[in-house]
Parts: structure tokens; C-alpha cells; sequence
């Protein structure tokens, strides 16, 4: 994942195949280990990373739209009370629990689970699969310091207006 | 801010529909979500009290066709429009890629317009933006109501920086596309000149 400025004070994300392939076979793994239904990786905007296990079956877009949105609205309070930043969040339901972490300060690693295993075994997961994407995103970090080829460098009003032609 | 995934080969972009309480941003919303073909749509979501008015935003996700073979989505945010929900305002704007100012054209809520877009430069400019920088357009809203300022008027007053501006009746659907796509233009330019 690479973040830059661009002239205009806008920022961008961009993340390469090799980092999505890491932080998928971290999720896999993770989904493994923590017997969880489900695990997502959320940017910190709300744009799905990654997902394993029954994720198929949810609605990602949504549910990282508002988890994002969560974790934004609990870092305000955070901000307000003068916590530096909430690391995690638990809401136990009656059949599926949610655990997230925020990882790296950037992204927000979700875990959903249920009566299949233990909130202290996803917690035990949880802290090792952090340490793995932490990795990773401090190598992306390091990657994003490279300038890269910008592929929409060439693309035309055409190309833009097409999109709108349905 | 724009998120560009070669993995799977798609830009996502965020869209903010800012304006004062009951200018008709989540009523643009639910026009574009309507109007919209099921497979390029996700689900609408709107964090609303019991009265149906946004709390915290309303969020549509929506998938445009292929520009170099990466699919172009968009995530459509409403943000809640009353003057205590700063906070929550506040926490929409981050990581935008495009806003537009929903203007209600009715002549007593002048004030609240004013106040609104004000409020907008502020809190883009708390999070690093500065809304003459930004992809940006302005909707003239509910210009089927017998109390509306001419727009010549409107623009004077909202738009003195001339960014692309347009007459609305979102519960009709007047305007409601010609803006979107106004703003997701450009948003796709900017992309053009990278970073
Ligand atoms: N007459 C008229 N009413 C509108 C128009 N757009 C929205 N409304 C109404 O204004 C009210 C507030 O709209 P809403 O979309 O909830 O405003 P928001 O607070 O900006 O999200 C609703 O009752 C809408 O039906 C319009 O163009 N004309
Ligand atoms: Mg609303």
C-alpha cells in the first residue's frame, strides 16, 4: 500500500499485487488458526483489502463502510477524551461476535465469529496475524517512498465519458 | 482519497454530498440508488434517527464501467446536516475525493447555506483540504418550490469561484445525475494527473 500526496494536498492509496497477496495469505491464515467465520481487512477509509472464510456470503462493501465509520467515530471520542486511540473493539452478539484491531494506524482488521471457538483464541490469533501485516505494511511503506508508473497518466476525456454512457 | 487496487483491479472513489439539514442530500441519494441497475449497485445504508434524519451519513456504493481495465467504484456519502453534528461532519470529510454542495434554493435558508458552506472550508481545512483544491461542484436544490432565489442570485452568493453548478428537483430526479457525473469527472481527471 502506498500513500502520497499529490500536488493538491488529495492523498492516494495504492496497493500493489504483492502486498494484497501478503496481507490474503496472513488473513487465510488467521481465519485458520482463530476457527473464525470470517476475516476482513479494511483500510481505514472503508475500502475492503481483504477477506477469508465466509466472507462471501456478507456484504463487504457495507460492512467495511461501516466499520470504518466506527472506528472513525470511536477514534473521535478517543481524540476528545484525550486517549491517544482506541487499539480495539469487541461487540459480543448473541450468535456471531465481532473482534477489531486496528492495525499500523491504517487498517482495521476484523474478525467475525461464533460458538466454533473462543474470544480469547481469536484474541491470541488476533495479536499474532497483527504483527505479520504490521510487517507488511512497513515494507509497503518503505515501497511507497519509490515513485511508481502512474497508469491513469493516460487516460483520455473519452475514456471518462464512456463510463457514463449506459 | 482515491484507493487503487492492482490486486483487483479497482479505483475506488469517495464522494461527499455536503449541504445544511433538509437541503435534499439523502433525497439525491435514494434518487441515484432507484435509478440505478442492480448490478451496479450495493446496498444503501442510512444511519438515521426515527425521524429519517441522517445521524451520522448515508453511504451508496456504486460501480461505473472499466476506464484501462480497472473497474471505477464510487462510494456516495451524505453527511448529517444540523449544526451539532460538527463532530460527525468532521469524521465524513476524511480521505474525500470530490464534494458536492447541496444548496436548498429556498430564500430562508439563505443563512443556513452561507453557514454550511463556511463550515465546509473549515472542516476540509482541518483535515489538510482546501476546497478550491478539490474536485467540487454546487446543486442548486428544490427549485420547484415557489420561494427560490433566482440562480443568477445563488450563484453570486455560493459560487464565486465558478466550479459547475447545477438547477435540481431531487425528488424528482431533475439535475441528480447531471451532478454526480459532473463530480465523478472530475474526480477521474484528477486521478490523471496522479500524485
Ligand atoms: N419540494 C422539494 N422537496 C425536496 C427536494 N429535495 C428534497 N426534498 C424534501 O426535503 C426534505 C429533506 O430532504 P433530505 O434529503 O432528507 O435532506 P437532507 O437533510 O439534506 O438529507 C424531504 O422531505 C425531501 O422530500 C426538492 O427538490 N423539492
Ligand atoms: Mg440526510
Amino acid at each position: 500500500m502506498q500513500e502520497t500526496s499529490a500536488l493538491n494536498g488529495l492523498t492516494q492509496t495504492v496497493m500493489y499485487v504483492d502486498e494484497v497477496k501478503q496481507i490474503q495469505a496472513v488473513s487465510d491464515r488467521l481465519h485458520q488458526d482463530s476457527r473464525a467465520r470470517a476475516i476482513l481487512v479494511v483500510d481505514k477509509n472503508g475500502q475492503l483489502i481483504a477477506s477469508a472464510g465466509a466472507a462471501s456470503e456478507l456484504d463487504t462493501t457495507s460492512l467495511s463502510s461501516l466499520v470504518a465509520g466506527n472506528v472513525a467515530a470511536t477514534g473521535g471520542i478517543a481524540k476528545l477524551i484525550e486517549e491517544e486511540e482506541f487499539t480495539g473493539q469487541y461487540h459480543e452478539g448473541k450468535g456471531i461476535s465481532v473482534h477489531m484491531t486496528i492495525v499500523s494506524r491504517r487498517v482495521i482488521l476484523v474478525v467475525l465469529f461464533d460458538k466454533n471457538t473462543t474470544h480469547g483464541l481469536v484474541r491470541l490469533r488476533v495479536k499474532k496475524a497483527t504483527v505479520e501485516l504490521e510487517r507488511v505494511l512497513e515494507e509497503v511503506t518503505k515501497k511507497a517512498k519509490t515513485p511508481q508508473v502512474n497508469v491513469f497518466a493516460e487516460i483520455t476525456d473519452a475514456d471518462i465519458d464512456n463510463l457514463f454512457n449506459d | 482519497m482515491s484507493f487503487i487496487n492492482y490486486s483487483s483491479r479497482e479505483i475506488n472513489c469517495k464522494l461527499v454530498y455536503y449541504g445544511p439539514g433538509l437541503c435534499g442530500k439523502t433525497t439525491n441519494l435514494q434518487y441515484i440508488y432507484n435509478k440505478t441497475k442492480p448490478d451496479a449497485k450495493g446496498k444503501m445504508i442510512s444511519l438515521a434517527t426515527e425521524t429519517e434524519r441522517t445521524l451520522f451519513f448515508d453511504f451508496l456504493p456504486l460501480s461505473l464501467g472499466e476506464i484501462r481495465g480497472f473497474r471505477t467504484r464510487f462510494h456516495l456519502y451524505t453527511v448529517p446536516g444540523q449544526v451539532f453534528y460538527d463532530a460527525s461532519r468532521k469524521l465524513i470529510l476524511k480521505g474525500v475525493d470530490g464534494v458536492c454542495f447541496v444548496a436548498d434554493s429556498q430564500l430562508e435558508r439563505m443563512e443556513a447555506n452561507i453557514e454550511s458552506l463556511e463550515n465546509l472550508r473549515e472542516n476540509l481545512a482541518d483535515q489538510g483540504y482546501e476546497l478550491d483544491k478539490l474536485p467540487y461542484c454546487i446543486q442548486y436544490n428544490k427549485r420547484d418550490l415557489p420561494s427560490v432565489v433566482p440562480v443568477e442570485e445563488l450563484s453570486e452568493l455560493l459560487n464565486p469561484t465558478r466550479v459547475p453548478e447545477f438547477d435540481a428537483v431531487a425528488t424528482t430526479g431533475i439535475g441528480v445525475f447531471d451532478t454526480l457525473k459532473a463530480l465523478a469527472k472530475q474526480v477521474l481527471t484528477e486521478l490523471r494527473k496522479g500524485s
